[in-house]
């Protein structure tokens, strides 16, 4: 079979990637994923998007990736509720030192037309009544910030990109990859052999693997991450409360039931996505420290998913010397949701070989070789 | 009887219809509905539409039932407060 593009990975990057490229008038896209629909990562995120980030690069695609979001539903012809909510972040600090930092954060921000804010400990309670004012020092806050809907995100993609001609196929898993000189021949999957000069590497957790067929090696590992939800309850709590310190963020979402989800210390490199009880063990502590009445509510069900890790903490995105026609987007570390309006619009500048609408230097591959000091993006968890 | 009146998940209170509409858009696996209209990730985590969707999607595909799978069972078995997790309750009846 002929393609002009295969992209592996129809998570939400995936469907980004192939909306933005056919809509700037590519033809023979396809799209292969190895599971169901939103069955990797996408599906398994906390389903948050917010601009407060600590440098200038996350900070820029996430604000475009947000004034995609507040229009997606018009640009995309999506018939379904996204479940789009901008009632802002809450972002705890824990003390004077993390305060400080929140404040460097808060200015560039604003520098760059993000409009969040620092709040005393006073002003968060007016917005979230139900946090233990023992529990934190300050807060910062943004209101363009909130909660989007994973599944209906990545379903409104992936609708209107069959609009515009692309296919795809699931439980289809790549085996291997052919090149020739460093140039992407073929692509051989459990169903189908595919002759083609282009991939794009979405594969969200297995983009290494992915990478390594086609001889590039790209330095991410992914890892569990767990997220719990309690049952359905009446509106409580309009934000997402986060602490990177005491390593918690925690929403309701539309429909009424919280999520939330911490990283754990010490956890194995590898594929894993089980549940843990010392996730809930230490959860259900942390929720109990800083909002005790969200305790009172069950439990229904926990889960876990791939964070995909590079070593800044920030997306690897573009081409590479080491294989020609093969295009990277990974390594997220835990926010490839939220900055895929970006993701997909980027790399389709990259391969119709556009003028950027950023400077990509510092998603590029390339940022890794010859690096000796490694700064990593600090407002994770 | 009306599909739009045959509730299939009581916990989400999807009907019959929205269920067969999906299917007809191609999500044919539990996952993909659960994903698209929340079945099974209500209080009784899939234990009451489970079989009944299981059984539509069997009819649907025309398969045996026995090759349909249902849903992911995730923890916990029953709803929880976080409070009684924290607090390590050992309040067994």
């Amino acid at each position: 079979m002929n393609v002009k593009c295969l992209i592996i990975g129809a998570g939400i990057s995936g469907v980004s990637i192939a909306y933005h490229l056919a809509k700037e008038g590519m033809t023979g896209i396809h799209v292969v994923d190895k599971g169901y629909f939103t069955s990797g990562a996408t599906g398994r995120c906390g389903a948050g998007v917010r601009t407060q980030w600590a440098n200038e690069m996350n900070c820029m695609l996430a604000l475009k990736s947000i004034e995609f979001f507040e229009d997606a539903k018009t640009i995309l012809g999506y018939e379904g509720n996204l479940e789009f909510k901008q009632e802002g972040y809450l972002i705890l600090a824990s003390d004077q030192e993390e305060h400080d930092q929140f404040t460097k954060n808060v200015k560039l921000q604003n520098s760059l037309g993000i409009p969040s804010k620092q709040l005393t400990k006073e002003e968060a309670l007016e917005i979230v009544p139900h946090l233990n004012p023992d529990s934190f020092y300050s807060a910062t806050f943004c209101q363009k910030d909130g909660h989007l809907n994973p599944f209906k995100m990545t379903e409104a993609f992936y609708l209107a990109a069959k609009r515009l001609g692309v296919t795809f196929s699931f439980h289809e898993e790549v085996t291997s990859i052919e090149t020739e000189n460093k140039e992407i021949k073929r692509v051989h999957t459990t169903k189908n052999t595919y002759e083609t000069n282009m991939v794009v590497n979405a594969a969200g957790g297995y983009a290494r693997e992915i990478g390594l067929m086609a001889g590039v090696d790209i330095p991410v590992y992914s890892e569990n991450h767990e997220i719990l939800a309690t049952e359905p309850v009446e509106k409580m709590q309009g934000p997402m409360v986060m602490s990177f310190t005491k390593n918690i963020y925690c929403q309701q979402v539309p429909h009424g039931a919280f999520i939330m989800g911490r990283s754990e210390p010490n956890t194995p490199k590898g594929h894993n996505i089980e549940s843990s009880w010392q996730f809930l063990d230490r959860m259900s502590k942390t929720v109990m420290d800083i909002m005790p009445k969200v305790g009172e509510l069950r439990v229904v069900r926990q889960w876990g998913g791939s964070y995909n890790m590079s070593p800044d903490r920030q997306p690897i995105l573009g081409d590479t010397e080491d294989c020609q026609g093969f295009y990277i987007a990974c390594g997220f570390s835990g926010h490839g949701f939220m900055l895929a309006p970006m993701t997909g619009l980027l790399l389709s500048e990259i391969i119709f070989g556009k003028k950027t609408s950023m400077d990509m230097n510092m998603l590029h591959i390339n940022r890794f070789k010859n690096m000796t000091h490694i700064k990593q993006e600090k407002s994770v968890v | 009887m009306k599909k739009e009146s045959v509730i299939m998940c009581r916990c989400e209170d999807v009907t019959l219809k929205q269920i067969h509409d999906l299917m007809d858009q191609g999500y044919t696996s539990y996952e993909d509905l659960k994903r698209l209209l929340r079945v099974g990730m209500g209080p009784c985590q899939g234990n009451t539409c489970g079989h009944l969707i299981q059984r539509e999607l069997a009819n649907y595909l025309k398969l045996p039932i026995d090759q349909v799978p249902v849903h992911k069972v995730r923890p916990l078995v029953m709803g929880v407060p976080l409070k009684k997790i924290a607090e390590g309750d050992d309040n067994e009846r």
